[in-house]
């Protein structure tokens, strides 16, 4: 089974982020950067099928030159090759056009199964996995907590709100976006940070892919949220902000 | 194009709220609006609601969901009614089959949407970046229609408008072909009965990854010890199996209202917040007074839950002599 997982470099989560001087994204330089949490999950659970099932897992990732030390953690915790779709005004695009970079960066490779994470931590959109599907004319699922292989075939199961699950079978090809905690992640062993460094990355631009980028949508303005709650920050030492709170509960909410 | 199409999910509160939205954006722009019911040819609680049509679109293959089934129904119905903006609740399942929709108009769905400005001619959605710790302003391009998808929460189910007269309500045929609908689901369950009901608690103290490593949870179980507290968790926790999955608040796990919560290094993402904003006290401990938990908190230590924790845990021991 050919899996590729497309996995995207986030800032690191907590990151102290300031808006840039245009108003229309963050500052990036001096942060510091990471694989989107649930792209983590997404990646361990197409490493755990090729275990399994046998198959090569290949890492697609669309990002900036500096994507490329998440996309070795990737190989180096198991991934077999990587696509790197080197662009630096991915910020300025929307789900559709990052979506059909990496549509075109996939169907070239004719995989079995594609693996996104449900949600990105930066834009949240939680739609890219979807719109691939819609792209490649394949069948998708989301919020996905467990994969199974069948002959031509998965059977998952899907997250669904207030503790309620459901199980699907979708013909392969496929596309399902992991949900967080799928299973327990592993490490990169000295070994294969070792390894990592042979296996192929393949450079691809939009250009090459002949994907026009142009948004559909567009981040006019991007600014810190105005607080609407007035909250009582109890000042002072972890001690004495901790009386003051437990007046607080004892005096005016009653609990203690 | 014009108009606005509410599309709703069946027995979801987040529908209403979502009906209210579209009245509210209607009147802004001096549209009409109406609303779709997937799946069931009742017209049943948005009956009463002011609109301009209900339609239903209801088939066999509509009765399960599944993506491919919604929106080849929905792309018919927008095709033939030909709404300018299309609204819809941020759900799990619209998250399953919008984007989807979206795809098929060439357009982008414009997800988890907060509020929205509009005057005719101009309208801005708001939403949500870094887990809530920034806002974005995103405006609409291409060809209408416009897919919007709404935040739980974000707009007030009570003021959707009543009608004063009965509305119409229309039934839509679509052509649906069962051979195009390639997933199978299977009914939905829940897996066995959860042993600990947050629900009952009138405390709750919750943690979240600012405590860093499972050696440092009991500490934050001391704390909930001796304020005679149930504890809780955010899903990170619960992932990293430091606490069972039955502890986690929010969109997945339970939905609790208890008289405190206390939110020990969670960040406040919506996803947690769903399931706790009806605490009746909210306190944070957060060392970031960024955090978005601050947006929901009452009362708020902006501090290292590491020094206040301990803290608390004495001055409590105090009060209860
Ligand atoms: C579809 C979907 C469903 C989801 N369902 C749920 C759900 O049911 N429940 C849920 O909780 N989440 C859910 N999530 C995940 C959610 O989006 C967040 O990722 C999650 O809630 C974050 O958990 P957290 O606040 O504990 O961690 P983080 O976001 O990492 O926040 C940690 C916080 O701790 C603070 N901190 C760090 N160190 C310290 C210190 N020493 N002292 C004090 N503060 C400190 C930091 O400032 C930060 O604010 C869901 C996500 C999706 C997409
Ligand atoms: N630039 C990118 N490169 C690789 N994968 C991406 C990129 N953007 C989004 N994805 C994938 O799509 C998922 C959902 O992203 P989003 O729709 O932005 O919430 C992420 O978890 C990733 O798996």
């Amino acid at each position: 089974m050919k899996i590729i997982v497309a996995i995207k470099q986030v800032p690191a989560r907590d990151s102290q982020l300031r808006v840039d001087s245009a108003g229309k994204w963050i500052q990036t330089s001096g942060l510091s950067f990471e694989i989107n949490e649930p792209d983590a999950y997404a990646l361990e659970a197409a490493l755990q099928l090729k275990e399994k099932n046998g198959g090569e897992v290949l890492a697609l990732c669309a990002g900036p030159a500096g994507a490329s030390q998440t996309i070795r953690e990737a190989l180096a915790k198991g991934a077999d090759r990587a696509l790197h779709i080197e662009d630096d005004t991915l910020n300025d695009l929307d789900t559709l056009a990052v979506s059909r970079l990496l549509a075109k960066a996939a169907a070239a490779e004719n995989p079995d199964l594609i693996l996104t994470g449900l949600q990105s931590d930066d834009l949240g959109y939680g739609q890219t996995g979807v719109v691939i599907a819609e792209l490649l004319g394949m069948p998708h699922a989301t919020l996905i907590m467990e994969v199974e292989k069948k002959d031509a075939a998965v059977r998952v199961k899907r997250e669904l709100e207030d503790g309620w699950f459901q199980h699907v079978e979708l013909p392969l090809p496929a596309v399902l976006t992991i949900q967080s905690g799928i299973s327990k992640l592993r490490y990169a062993t000295l070994m294969g940070i070792k390894r990592a460094k042979t296996k192929e990355v393949k450079r691809l631009t939009a250009a090459d892919l002949g994907v026009e980028l142009q948004p559909t949508i567009t981040i006019d303005r991007v600014y810190a949220p105005v607080r609407t709650k007035q909250t009582q920050i109890l000042e002072g030492s972890a001690k004495e902000a901790a009386a003051k709170l437990v007046e607080k509960l004892k005096f005016e909410v009653r609990v203690l | 194009m014009s108009g606005i199409l509410v599309i709703t999910q069946q027995k979801n509160r987040m529908s209403a709220e979502t009906l209210a939205a579209g009245q509210q954006l209607g009147a802004a722009l001096n549209l009409p609006v109406s609303a779709a019911v997937i799946g069931t040819s009742d017209a049943g609680e948005f009956a009463d609601k002011k609109l301009d049509h209900i339609y239903t679109v209801d088939d066999p293959l509509l009765k399960a969901y599944t993506p491919d089934g919604y929106t080849a129904a929905l792309e018919q119905l927008i095709r033939l009614k030909k709404p300018q903006f299309v609204l819809l609740p941020h759900t799990y399942q619209v998250r399953d089959f919008a984007p989807k929709l979206a795809t098929r108009f060439q357009q982008v769905l414009v997800s988890d949407v907060v509020d929205f400005r509009a005057a005719p001619g101009s309208v801005v959605m708001v939403r949500q970046l870094f887990q809530g710790k920034l806002n974005a302003d995103v405006k609409f391009g291409g060809e209408a229609p416009y897919f919007a998808s709404l935040q739980a929460g974000a707009f007030r189910a009570e003021n959707a408008v009543r009608a004063d007269t009965p509305v119409s309500v229309e039934s839509v045929p679509v052509q649906l072909d069962a051979s195009k609908i390639r997933s199978r689901p299977e009914e939905p369950f829940r897996e066995a009965q959860r042993a600990v009901d947050l629900t009952a608690a009138s405390i709750i103290v919750s943690v979240g990854r600012g405590i860093r490593e499972k050696e440092n949870i009991p500490m934050v179980e001391e704390l909930a010890k001796v304020m005679g507290a149930e504890l809780a968790a955010s899903r990170p926790i619960c992932d990293n199996g430091w606490l069972p999955m039955e502890r986690q608040v929010g969109s997945s796990g339970q939905t609790v209202a208890p008289k405190v919560y206390i939110a020990v290094g969670i960040s406040g993402a919506i996803q947690h917040l769903v399931g706790m904003k009806g605490a009746k006290t909210i306190v944070a401990i957060n060392k970031d007074a960024n955090a978005p938990i601050f947006e929901v908190a009452d009362y708020g230590i902006v501090g290292d839950l590491f020094e206040v924790v301990p803290a608390l845990i004495e001055e409590v021991k105090k009060a209860k002599g």
